[in-house]
């Protein structure tokens, strides 16, 4: 065991599901919401306490899209990639974002740990395609310049 | 509490009497288009300036004495009379479909609907319309020079019949009053305590209610079935796993009318005999999933959730998931996987969820929109539904039309409206420019409906018949500039991302498929890669083991049959019709414009254009990376893209 993790939140969040297997899909996204990805220490401490192989837990944790092992930027910028999105052409402004930050489809995160830009699947805000959300909030019909106005803000704010 | 029938009828009497004294009201569109837009700031100062008048705004709505329903007191509810006649009511709605507009400001008792408020509209808005009576000409919808000033004559509203969505914007979603004040849990009542589960399931199956997820199974077969199994637990699930990119109408009933959906699923566990129930909802719905655990916790307040409801003797509690952005898990056997905590992986059937669904047990699995059609079958009846729609689909399909379409938005219509009706009447036609191509109805694993198809009803059984499916109602509206191939690769592309992986036909063939339309948009098409799609295709379809990899072929299978000139201008002519294709753009200098500059050659990264001076030059398609340098240094516009 790692002696500087905080095993706390996990104890937490598990007492509150009671140990119960058949929450591991909600145990992990409330570790993933604490932290902002699956930190590698939870996989074996989860797996004892729900009493699964540690195998179970990272197959769930890899199967969904949601989920992921490495850390995240402290600005998520998520692009929508839905059909009414992409034919409004939001791949030129999925391509912007990647291309101002020197990110691509495979390097998600800046090494700054500043910025993640990642794509979603439809958020079922189709009337304003095209769209992104940067950390939870919605902007809609998003065109390169208005994608441009949302990085400046960020990068001033920080 | 309401411990009995009668407190229900009472509280719910309490709150029809304290709307009607609310006379002017104001509904400020609270769903996820208009909020990203603003609304909630509009919301604020809308409320801050009528206040500044003196008069009053009450959120909630007042029912006398002590809100016994709440607080467990008495159930003698009368409305509060005072503040009655000048106060002015201000709620944040559900979706009113027309997200395009936003944000959306209507009120009442008038009807008028404003688009597009901005922060500084609030102040002319209580000036002229709150404290004058006086419409706002500037805000309302216009169309072709004329101006629509009440909500219910825009033809976009006017053109629909709403049942599913019939409250959606018009109540505060986020408050049971609400719904009980315009009659809510009525149905629930009825069933609950003057029909047998025997009844409720007979009048579902009569009134040929069918699945609205996209299967279309008669729902009241599905329940009969689970009635029958004999087990300790059984349960009822509702689908909220709306994956179809370009599809919302789940979202907006959740959002906008959550309470809808809950009596839906406490009728469904009635008749079947079930005492627990999951809402499975995408992550990506963060509202929709707060707005559904207020209004359980409401439901739970006020008794009408948990043990001994009414004093019944029915126990039902309700519990959400959230999905985790896996497609596949509106599959139902890959949604009640993914409840357990695994995989969200499908399985073989038989046996069926009716029989074996989430923890092994009988599940009525239905979609959110079939649940919210419940209610108003058990208050108005099977015969009622059956007037509405065709013979073999009846009541009404909410589509969400997107794309390149005026009208972006939620509608709802009778199920067997032509497409035509639908683009043109509802939609307002086509957006901007171009010219109507195609629709994509059924997402990723529908097809595509040409020009051909404009007068084809939209039902479950028509669509069938031309190789395309309603889906869960996704209508994306492509003009002509639409590259056919391209759009078959991109929803290629989304199945293949979201295949599970377990089966080999769906795993590897989808793979195939989408490697092959690659190819083809960037210009490497071959001989014979039409006929290896279709071959491909069919070898999906019939093997795959669930739904999602059976209808995975669809789009491209509907788009080759459609149009399947444009496969064949990329294979071999390697060209776009459409010019969408990056790769298949081809740069041409127009030989009568060039004057020999040479200023493109020098401009070219890739050396790919050479000429002698004075004389017009030539671009090497070769060599020629599309990067379009040339066209920006060329002085005299000689170049172009083709």
């Amino acid at each position: 065991m790692n002696k500087e993790f905080d095993y706390n939140v996990l104890d937490e969040i598990l007492k509150e599901h009671n140990y119960d297997e058949s929450h591991t899909v909600t145990i992990l996204q409330e570790v993933q919401a604490h932290y902002s990805y699956l930190p590698k220490e939870a996989f074996p401490y989860l797996a004892e306490k729900l009493g699964v192989p540690e195998a179970k837990i990272y197959g769930v944790a890899t199967f969904y899209e949601n989920f992921s092992l490495e850390p995240k930027g402290t600005n998520i910028i998520r692009c929508c990639d839905g059909t009414a999105c992409h034919v409004r052409h939001s791949t030129d402004v999925l391509e912007y974002l990647r291309k101002e930050l020197g990110l691509s489809a495979t390097k998600r995160t800046t090494d700054d740990l500043k910025f993640t830009v990642e794509t979603v699947s439809c958020l079922g805000a189709c009337g304003l395609a095209p769209v992104i959300t940067v950390n939870g909030k919605v902007y809609s019909q998003m065109t390169k310049e208005k994608a441009a106005e949302v990085l400046k803000e960020l990068r001033e704010e920080n | 509490m309401l411990k009995n029938r009668q407190d229900l009828i009472a509280l719910r009497e309490g709150c029809m009497a304290a709307a009607q004294l609310q006379k002017r009201r104001i509904l400020v569109c609270a769903g996820t288009g208009c909020v990203s837009s603003g609304s909630l700031k509009i919301f604020d100062r809308l409320k801050e300036l009528i206040e500044a008048n003196g008069i009053s705004c009450p959120v909630e709505l007042k029912v006398e004495p002590h809100e016994p329903g709440i607080h467990g007191g008495e159930c003698a509810c009368h409305a509060q009379a005072e503040n009655a006649d000048n106060s002015i009511a201000m709620k944040k709605s559900g979706c009113h479909g027309f997200c395009e507009m936003g944000p959306l400001v209507r009120i009442e008792p008038e009807g008028y609907l404003y688009t597009k408020v901005r922060l500084s509209d609030c102040e002319e808005i209580v000036e002229k319309t709150i404290l004058n009576n006086e419409p706002i000409d500037r805000l309302a919808y216009k169309r072709n020079g004329e101006i629509y000033r009440k909500q219910e004559e825009i033809p976009f509203y006017k053109n629909q019949t709403r049942v599913v969505l019939e409250h959606c914007g018009h109540i505060d979603a986020l408050s049971v009053k609400e719904y009980l004040s315009i009659g809510g849990y009525t149905a629930f009542e009825k069933a609950l305590f003057d029909m047998t589960p025997d009844d409720i399931v007979n009048e579902i199956s009569e009134s040929k209610l069918r699945g609205r997820g996209g299967g279309g199974f008669p729902t009241g077969k599905k329940w009969a079935q689970v009635k029958a199994q004999k087990a300790e637990q059984k349960y009822v699930v509702c689908n909220g796993d709306e994956g179809d990119p370009g599809a919302f109408m789940d979202r907006s009933i959740m959002e906008g009318d959550p309470h809808r959906m809950l009596e839906g699923m406490m009728i469904a566990a009635v008749a079947c005999g079930a005492t627990e129930g999951y809402i499975y909802v995408r992550a990506e719905y963060p509202l929709a999933v707060f707005r559904l655990r207020t209004a359980i916790e409401q439901a739970k307040e006020i008794g009408l959730l948990g043990k001994n409801i009414l004093g019944s003797g029915f126990d039902f509690d309700l519990h959400i998931n959230q999905g985790a952005g896996a497609f596949v898990c509106g599959e139902g056997s890959a949604l009640t996987a993914s409840i357990e905590g695994k995989r969200g992986m499908p399985r073989t059937k038989p046996p069926r969820t009716v029989e074996h669904g989430l923890f092994e047990m009988p599940t009525v699995l239905n979609n959110v929109e079939t649940y919210a059609n419940v209610p108003s079958i058990i208050s108005k009846g099977a015969k009622w539904f059956c007037t509405i729609g065709t013979e073999s689909s009846p009541g009404t399909k909410a589509f969400a039309i997107t794309g390149n379409i005026a009208n972006t938005g939620l509608i709802e219509v009778p199920m067997g409206t032509t497409l035509r009706e639908v683009v043109y009447t509802v939609g307002g036609g086509m957006r901007g420019e171009g010219q109507f191509k195609a629709v994509q109805i059924g997402g990723p694993s529908g097809g595509c409906l040409t020009e051909k198809d404009l007068d084809l009803p939209l039902d479950f059984d028509s669509l069938k018949k031309v190789g395309a499916m309603i889906g869960s109602g996704g209508l994306v509206v492509m003009n002509d500039k639409t590259c056919m191939v391209e759009v078959a690769r991109f929803f290629m592309n989304f199945t293949q991302n979201e295949s599970c992986g377990k089966c080999t036909p769906c795993r590897e063939g989808t793979k195939r498929m989408l490697e092959i339309l690659e190819r083809i948009v960037h210009g490497k098409g071959q001989e014979g890669d039409i006929e290896l799609l279709l071959e491909l295709a069919d070898t999906v379809s019939s093997t795959a083991l669930c739904g999602l990899g059976k209808s995975a072929p669809n789009p491209v299978v509907s788009t080759i049959k459609n149009f399947r000139d444009e496969y064949e201008a990329h294979i071999f002519e390697k060209r776009c019709p459409t010019g969408n294709c990056a790769r298949l753009k081809r740069i041409v200098i127009d030989p009568a414009v060039c004057k020999g500059c040479s200023k493109c050659a020098r401009q070219c990264p890739a050396g790919a254009i050479s000429g002698e001076l004075k004389s017009p030059f030539h671009i090497d398609l070769t060599k020629c990376l599309r990067c379009g340098a040339c066209i920006t240094a060329c002085p005299f516009h000689a170049i172009r893209e083709e």
